[in-house]
């Protein structure tokens, strides 16, 4: 059964087994979050937990693996303004974007 | 305190998982600790086995040698014989004066609710440890290697393995290495069009090379069924040829090659090629933040990786500590599994179990054999002298604190950083939450070119060491003064980012 999944609002599924950085890619999804300093979008680079690009809030808790969790059904991603990284602002994807106002709920 | 078990091996990749039966089997008490969930490391990465489909497997080499191991470990584990803690990583390790070892672990993914946190999971303490802590890609930085849809060629790879998941539509797959074949073909048989691999080095030279056919006749044949298959799904592969430049806005939308000479200047015009995903590997950098937290003795090996130095049954020049697998020298799977036998069998000799000399014996040889042709591929595949040519000044080196090479050539010339450890205090490149370690090869590189040298151990080790080995949650520092606070009574969720301050 696939798993349903949003990120920022927008439909993201996964297959069972699949990592959230997976998901998000197999959606399209090449980036969700940007860079601090040059406000750069980053998404999953090094796939092994090693070099911390992917770093996604998941259900509220920042700063998450993106490559190491694993995808659940009715996981909310990137959501809220908590990570150390910028992982509240746009991450260079369209259709996310204009979505963040419907998660500020969320905490 | 918690209980003392005779060795803790950390990491169950080809190397530890080898360590931890062997051990086990010789009737030493065995704890064995991995970031991931699943034991096979990088190289056996598979699909979680509770949702696995026939042919998964298509294109894993010696998965059978991984099923066997495995098949053991589970009997151990069954037995009691092996205490396997898998999801959770070492972030620090230290020996105490009576000449045992404290591991602090904490979870791989804190996202998930942890309940009320395990201590006997937490700490860990061992009479002896077999590290074989694996590596990972080595990356060089290029402009635009920041950009959505750059990936390491491991990571294309356990999206792939790992995921089923490929991480693009028509890929580039760059850098130097035999590694870059499985990559390419992995992606075309997912029905990814690979456009080029682009290899900076020489054609399969080391086919004929007389130390790699005599030493790992297997690998030859190996070597001959990725050639194969590159041609049944008719990929280019590009020799003498890097990418000089990754373009696209937001996102990977090509990359421009150019054909260079042995030491990677260029020497013919530039060639733009579409692609949506760039997989780069330069090569592999041993993991090193364990054994140098208990201060081994460190060398610079042939592909100018820092590697712990090892005698002929894998001791480290810490009393108790081995080491096995890529931290002694990038070599391969094969090669890794014996080093983890021998590991252990020396550690059980040592220790007064039965372990076999002739076995240790055939091991030491076959290691040795393995060590000769890792050599002769270093050689045949080593990162071009000129790369630092290639960077601009905009050119990221660090990505985490987004450190350009600019930032670092005014380090050196305006502020007179003249080595590694000046440069990445007053540049901060390997500063942010990876540490260094996707930077470190490059920054020693940058700072060895700047001084117009080549790199020395002191140039990479002060980006390969760490004072914790992974960011870890503050609760978890805070527990480090007063052991019996559970951790997971505190309720901050901030992690340290950048830990490793000089």
């Amino acid at each position: 059964m696939t798993h349903r999944m949003t990120f920022r609002g927008v439909p993201v599924p996964a297959e069972p087994g699949q990592s959230v950085a997976a998901a998000l890619i197999a959606a399209g999804i090449p980036a969700w979050r940007t860079t601090r300093r040059g406000g750069r979008p980053r998404g999953v680079f090094c796939g092994i937990g090693i070099c911390f690009d992917c770093l996604i809030t998941v259900d509220g808790v920042p700063d998450q693996r993106a490559c190491l969790v694993a995808a659940a059904d009715g996981m909310r991603l990137g959501d809220d303004g908590a990570g150390l990284d910028g992982t509240a602002t746009g991450a260079g994807h369209d259709a996310a974007r204009d979505r963040e106002d419907s998660d500020a709920a969320h905490d | 305190m918690p209980h003392t078990t005779d060795v803790v091996v950390v990491g169950a990749g080809p190397a530890g998982l080898a360590a931890a039966v062997t051990a086990a089997e010789a009737g030493l008490g065995v704890a064995l600790v991995d970031t991931a969930a699943q034991p096979g490391g990088q190289y056996w990465r598979h699909y979680d086995p509770a949702h696995a489909r026939p042919g998964d497997h298509v294109g894993h080499h010696g998965w059978r040698v991984f099923t066997g191991l495995r098949d053991r470990l589970d009997a151990l584990r069954a037995d009691g014989r092996v205490r396997h803690l898998p999801g959770r990583q070492v972030w620090l390790v230290t020996r105490e004066p009576e000449g045992t070892f404290t591991l602090r672990t904490t979870a791989t993914v804190t996202a998930a609710p942890e309940g009320q946190p395990d201590d006997a999971e937490r700490t860990l303490s061992a009479r002896a440890l077999v590290l074989c802590p694996g590596g990972y890609d080595r990356q060089l930085p290029v402009p635009g290697w920041d950009l959505p849809g750059v990936l390491t060629a491991g990571g294309v790879q356990a999206l792939l393995k790992g995921h089923r998941t490929p991480a693009g539509r028509r890929a580039v797959v760059a850098g130097t290495g035999p590694f870059l074949l499985p990559v390419a073909t992995g992606l075309a048989r997912a029905g990814v069009t690979v456009a080029a691999v682009v290899e900076a080095n020489g054609t399969l030279g080391w086919l004929r090379d007389p130390v790699g056919a005599t030493s790992a006749p297997g690998k030859g044949i190996e070597a001959l069924g990725y050639a194969a298959l590159m041609a049944r799904h008719r990929v280019p592969y590009r020799t003498r040829t890097v990418v000089r430049e990754v373009l696209g806005a937001d996102r990977v939308e090509a990359v421009r090659v150019a054909r260079v000479d042995r030491d990677g200047r260029p020497t013919g015009p530039e060639e733009e090629i579409a692609a949506d995903l760039v997989a780069f590997g330069w090569g592999f950098t041993p993991s090193l933040e364990l054994p140098l937290m208990l201060g081994v003795d460190t060398a610079v090996d042939t592909d100018g990786s820092l590697v712990v130095t090892v005698d002929d049954v894998q001791r480290s020049s810490v009393e108790g500590v081995y080491v096995a697998g890529e931290a002694t020298g990038v070599g391969g799977a094969a090669l890794a599994v014996h080093e983890g036998r021998l590991a252990a069998l020396a550690l059980a000799a040592a220790r007064g179990r039965p372990a076999d000399p002739a076995t240790i014996r055939r091991l030491a040889r076959a290691v040795r054999r393995g060590r000769r042709f890792a050599t002769a591929m270093h050689r045949t595949y080593p990162v071009p002298a000129a790369w630092p040519e290639w960077l601009s000044e905009p050119t990221l080196v660090c990505r985490c604190e987004e450190v350009s090479y600019g930032d670092l050539r005014r380090a050196h010339d305006d502020l007179g950083a003249e080595d590694a450890r000046t440069l990445k205090m007053l540049a901060r490149p390997g500063m942010g939450w990876c540490q260094g370690r996707v930077c470190g090869f490059a920054t020693a590189g940058i700072a060895a070119c700047l001084r117009g040298r080549g790199s020395t151990p002191e140039d990479l080790r002060p980006l390969a060491t760490r004072s914790l080995a992974v960011p870890v949650p503050l609760g978890e520092l805070a527990a480090l003064t007063e052991d019996t606070t559970p951790v997971g009574a505190t309720d901050t969720t901030l992690e340290e980012g950048g830990p490793n301050g000089e």
